[in-house]
């Protein structure tokens, strides 16, 4: 059991390209933490720097007390899940998961005992004597946790471990990894690209971009109070919607309606005078028709000609459009391309809505229909850095990490009223 | 479509036999002069009419014969098993590394596999005397290794590159020192072409001539292709075809053995089951 401490990590290839750049990360022993971006962010060559597999070429690193830097892997007392499993094809799968404990010399009834004992916990028992090549997926990729867990390591990596199993057996075994995590306890480090996986795995969530770690934080403070653009579009599905605004005289004019700023937010996005862009989550949005009478002064309602209505029994997805004057600017283009690359269907011209709304709702595809948005939860970006200029100073830190796990439950936005 | 996919098969049918029986028909008349009584050898006609074992037991007396088989056994093994074992480290570090001048190394052992050995064997010849290599096992090991090495690399080296690099890195997270990783993971996965590349540096040693006759003077060294040349009649107007034919099938039959022995390995893919899959 150790913590790890990243200080100032960067990776830099020798024909000058940075694949990381100057990481400050702690994480507490027993943590569980997620590393998250779209693919090239440079997550992975983190992860493989924490394993001993890369170079760091500036920075230190720490596994418990100790700096690492220099260490070869065999020495840092960890355990790594790799994407494809890098099982021994010519050895059973009892003598896979005895492996690396044959290696640390452990006496042989102790690695029986051991091996045993894993392959019970992993439902292994049966193919023990089997080798890899007749095991399906789900069974190679538990092979490949049960090699890590027998060693009893101190730190746990695992390199986007899920994303190789079909839909239905990812979500089984994501359980089956925070079971295993919160078994063993040990400080573990996991890598996806998947933000479904980080938000429900992760004590915290880090997220990266172009080797730059963005934030750092509890996964429901990264999703009411993201610290730019790329996390705020990055974190959610769908995707937070994003639409140009202007700030004039305490209101804020969005292309669906025009509302009111508490002062407090109007002072802040006043005094910056650049273009803005306004993100509201898919959630914020309601059918007018069903907004609880409390709630409908929060908010203003509008009418849309809704394009695609998606019903997922729970929810409905409407899809609409609106006008978007100007584009949304760079910033905003950029983090759309790394997102979701050849897809989104913005123009100059309008911009694409995603709004999630009781199943109740009547609305249909082609007609108008009155709908309802939660002004208090809209968040306010600087277009041109991507800075979040509405994120509460308390969770300003947020990117520096080392708060612990324990600062969950933020509400950003102008008011902390929630619903 | 069908009537053409036909005549493929008809092309490639008839292709087959010719090579197949070039190849063939030779060895096929070697073995039967093998069982030919003497005074049949001359007949020209295919089947002996009589079959006789008096050509093996001869070579099998032959004193010279039997210590060239010896030392042909012996050195191409000793040649293989040191050639083998140097072009596998060199062939992973060749995969696995980015080192200066790799290129040239290369390059430099593709030159040397290329290289006519027949324009050094001179000097070597010289070389090798003052050296007292002459007739000596060394003064043949050295050279087999050196021209069998740069096959090796080369066919290891790609044997290498198809080996996931994940599973040493996942050996090296294990615990595994690299020169472990290397032994009880690259290893065993690598069999199939450590095999093929040992049998092919084998056969190069085994089948030897050129070496073979100008580095040796006795029987101390001289291998099964080289003695042949010195098979002797019982008298000087006697040819030693018998003989010779008998020896020739009896170095054969190792190289025969060999490849289909190891045939099953050669083509098993070890690495099934490996990644993902």
């Amino acid at each position: 059991m150790a913590g790890i401490a990243f200080k100032g990590i960067t990776k830099r290839y020798p024909d000058g390209t940075e694949a990381v750049h100057d990481v400050d990360l702690d994480i507490a022993d027993g943590e569980f933490l997620v590393l998250v971006g779209p693919s090239g962010c440079g997550k992975s060559t983190l992860l493989r720097m924490l394993a001993g597999l890369e170079d760091i070429s500036d920075g230190e690193l720490c596994i418990g007390d100790e700096v690492v830097n220099t260490k070869a892997p065999k020495d840092r007392h960890i355990a790594m899940v790799f994407q494809n499993y890098a099982l021994y094809p010519h050895l059973t799968v009892r003598e896979n998961m005895a492996f690396p404990l044959k290696l640390a010399k452990v006496p042989k009834d102790e690695i029986d005992k051991r091996v045993n004992e894993a392959a019970q916990t992993l439902d292994l028992t049966e193919n023990l004597d089997r080798k890899p090549a007749n095991l399906s997926g789900g069974q190679r990729q538990r092979v490949a946790m049960g090699r890590a867990i027998v060693r009893d390591p101190k730190v746990f990596l695992l390199d986007e471990p899920l994303s190789n199993l079909d839909a239905k057996l990812r979500v089984q075994m994501r359980t089956e990894v925070a079971r295993i995590q919160h078994r063993l306890n040990a400080t573990t480090v996991y890598v996806t690209h998947d933000q479904t996986e980080a938000m429900t795995l992760g004590d915290r969530v880090a997220v990266m971009r172009k080797g730059v770690l963005q934030q750092v934080a509890s996964p429901s403070v990264l999703y009411d109070s993201p610290a730019n653009l790329f996390v705020a579009g990055f974190i959610g599905s769908p995707a937070m919607n994003f639409l140009p605004v202007t700030v004039e005289g305490g209101k804020a004019r969005l292309a669906l309606a025009e509302i009111d700023l508490p002062a407090e937010v109007a002072a802040k996005l006043g005094k910056a005078g650049r273009s803005l862009v306004a993100g509201i989550r898919p959630e914020h949005f309601e059918d007018a028709a069903l907004v609880a009478e409390g709630d409908r002064h929060k908010g203003p309602t509008f009418t849309a000609q809704i394009d695609v209505v998606e019903s997922m029994g729970s929810d409905l997805f409407v899809h609409f459009n609106t006008e978007a004057e100007g584009g949304l600017g760079g910033e905003l283009e950029s983090v759309g391309r790394e997102i979701a690359p050849g897809g989104g269907s913005r123009s100059d011209q309008s911009v694409e809505i995603v709004a999630r709304l009781n199943a109740a709702s009547k609305v249909e595809r082609g007609a108008e229909a009155e709908l309802w948005f939660d002004a208090e939860r809209v968040l306010y970006f600087d277009a041109e850095t991507g800075e979040n200029l509405t994120r509460r100073p308390s969770v300003e830190g947020g990117g520096e990490g080392g708060e612990g796990r324990a600062d969950g439950g933020e509400v950003a936005g102008p008011s902390p009223a929630g619903r | 479509m069908k009537t053409q996919h036909g005549s493929e098969k008809v092309l490639w049918g008839v292709g087959s036999i010719i090579v197949v029986a070039s190849a063939l028909v030779p060895f096929a008349w070697i073995i039967s002069l093998s069982f030919k009584p003497g005074d049949e050898l001359g007949n020209g006609k295919f089947l002996p009419r009589s079959l006789t074992l008096d050509n093996y037991s001869k070579v099998f007396q032959n004193d010279s014969f039997l210590s060239a088989l010896r030392n042909s056994l012996g050195i191409a093994l000793i040649a293989t098993i040191i050639g083998v074992a140097l072009g596998a480290m060199a062939a992973y570090a060749i995969a696995r590394l980015d080192f200066p001048g790799k290129t040239a190394i290369l390059v430099c052992a593709l030159a040397i596999a290329m290289f006519p050995p027949v324009s050094i064997i001179g000097s070597l010849f010289n070389v090798w005397r003052t050296l007292h290599l002459f007739d000596t096992w060394p003064g043949l090991i050295i050279p087999y290794v050196t021209f069998t090495l740069p096959l090796s690399i080369w066919a290891l080296s790609a044997f290498f590159r198809e080996i996931p690099w994940e599973l040493e890195q996942a050996a090296q997270v294990d615990g595994a020192t690299p020169f472990q990783a290397f032994r009880k993971v690259i290893l065993p996965l690598a069999a199939p072409g450590l095999v093929t590349a040992g049998i092919l540096a084998f056969i190069f040693a085994w089948n030897d001539f050129l070496f073979a006759i100008s580095l040796t003077s006795t029987d101390r060294a001289r291998t099964v292709p080289a003695a042949l040349a010195f098979f002797t009649g019982n008298t000087q107007f006697e040819q030693p075809t018998g003989a010779i034919a008998a020896a020739a099938v009896v170095v054969t039959v190792p190289i025969i053995v060999l490849v289909l022995v190891f045939q099953r390995r050669i083509v098993a893919g070890l690495t099934a089951g490996a990644v993902k899959g």
